[in-house]
């Protein structure tokens, strides 16, 4: 669930061409307009996707779940009985939840003319973990269930956690991901408050370039054993190979070379790769200044000359900073890069910064043969997560 | 007092530092105030002045090094306050 897309299809089709998915979002406040950009879900219509009576009990976060979920159910064409199920998990990623209801509560109750009441199921629709548990519930999966919360790491760390879960036979399939909603006006003022929005666009790495662009949305993988998934003639889209976990330890909001390049480098040894079997990186790539900059470092102490020497890009600047959906939208778009050997492009472009002289894809992308990619999400408070997808 | 011996009063309370080590070229850096710092601290001076400092911490960043520089960042939005 995307701004480029309602399904896989759409966008992959708005991935490749270099789709902008940002437009400024406008928002009554004291009595005036204020915008921000954006990159919002325009015209979803949750009764596509979940029974109507449903609707009432979730978050718009939850129903990007849960309506990403069921495409990846019926898309794997799963049909679990019982016992199955069981052994099913449910592990996604979301940075703050249910944040659209926390202020529909909040202006309920402190705004002057506030009704002093709060919907009956406000607690239900915010809590973090909504999302799990609507899919868990929707598509009656009784394996392990539960919500991981990393801000910009949290669907990678909800991906990276289902591999081990999956490796060590503690499950034996599960749907993960992530999904967050929060362009609300309480979540832009404070980001606004931090001082890195960029005022218009998402340009990473390119010279100029003004900060981050919020976004939204949802994206959910079923993932599998090999050997099972091989058995039962599934199709399979890619393998996730490998995982790379650190934290900097350092600074709250700022990213560290070696924290990232520690993530990079163990992510790598997870999946018994060196830095020349890796084809592509879909990077975490902000558009902030110190991000891009920071990210262009790590990828060079960890992958050396290769580094320089493959494409690199950012889908944030097609679809913004979907937080904790974040790293589940760029490995939707590592996955059909991989799958389909192309390069998406970093869109809005302007021209070259010294300090990010990768291989960025510029504005357009291209046909390029892609064995194995790099994930890259590096979270505030130096919380760094790498997955590796390969060819299936 | 003056505003910007209230910003220099912000400045000394962030810094932690006696307001005689608080001159015009201090980086802020050198000062001990971070990036982080530096966006807390201009949000409390725009709270105490009733100003707003158009900063970007992509772009201006850059602009607001020295302590000179972020009382002239100052002056500059109370002069087209009026």
């Amino acid at each position: 669930m995307s701004p480029l897309g309602q399904n896989v299809a759409d966008f992959q089709s708005g991935l490749f061409a270099g789709q902008n998915g940002i437009s400024m979002l406008t928002f009554p406040f004291r009595g005036k307009e204020v915008s921000f950009p954006g990159a919002a879900i325009k015209d979803f219509d949750p009764a596509q996707h979940i029974h109507p009576k449903k609707i009432t009990l979730m978050d718009r976060f939850a129903q990007f779940a849960v309506a990403a979920a069921s495409q990846a159910y019926a898309d794997s064409g799963l049909a679990l009985g019982p016992e199955e199920a069981m052994r099913t998990g449910t592990i996604i990623g979301t940075g703050v939840g249910g944040q659209g209801t926390v202020e529909e509560s909040y202006i309920k109750l402190f705004s002057a003319d506030g009704s002093g009441r709060v919907h009956p199921f406000t607690v239900p629709r915010l809590m973090a973990n909504a999302g799990a548990s609507h899919i868990s519930m929707t598509l009656g999966l009784t394996g392990p269930a539960f919500t991981v919360a990393s801000a910009c790491a949290s669907a990678l760390h909800a991906m990276g956690t289902t591999l081990h879960l999956l490796r060590t036979g503690f499950i034996d399939r599960a749907i993960t991901g992530g999904a967050e909603s929060c362009l609300t006006i309480g979540t832009l003022k404070g980001w606004e408050a931090l001082r890195v929005m960029a005022p218009d666009l998402c340009r990473p790495f390119s010279a100029n370039r003004a900060g981050l662009v919020l976004g939204e949305g949802a994206a959910m993988f079923v993932l599998e054993r090999e050997e099972d998934a091989k058995a039962r003639g599934a199709k399979i889209y890619a393998r996730f190979a490998g995982f790379g976990m650190s934290a900097d330890g350092k600074d709250l909001t700022s990213p560290d070379v070696d924290g990232a390049a520690r993530a990079l480098t163990l992510a790598l040894e997870d999946a018994g790769l060196a830095p020349k079997d890796i084809d592509y990186v879909n990077a975490h790539g902000t558009g902030t200044r110190i991000n891009d900059a920071t990210e262009t470092a790590a990828l060079k102490k960890a992958l050396g000359a290769r580094a320089t020497a493959i494409p690199v890009s950012s889908s944030k600047s097609m679809f913004g900073h979907a937080l904790g959906a974040a790293g589940a939208l760029e490995m939707m778009a590592s996955v059909l890069a991989v799958r389909e050997d192309f390069a998406p492009p970093t869109i809005n472009y302007l021209g070259a910064d010294p300090e990010c002289d990768l291989e960025v894809v510029p504005n357009v992308g291209r046909k390029h043969v892609i064995r194995a990619a790099l994930n890259n999400s590096f979270a505030f408070g130096g919380l760094n997560a790498v997955l590796v997808v390969t060819k299936a | 007092m003056s505003q910007i011996d209230e910003v220099l009063d912000i400045v000394a309370q962030k810094s932690m530092l006696d307001r005689s080590k608080l001159v015009p070229e201090a980086k802020l850096a050198d000062l001990g105030i971070s990036s982080l710092d530096t966006v807390e601290l201009l949000c409390d001076v725009e709270d105490k002045l009733g100003i707003e400092l158009p900063f970007n911490a992509n772009t201006s960043g850059q602009d607001l090094r020295t302590l000179g520089d972020v009382i002239a960042a100052v002056e500059k939005q109370l002069a087209a306050k009026g």
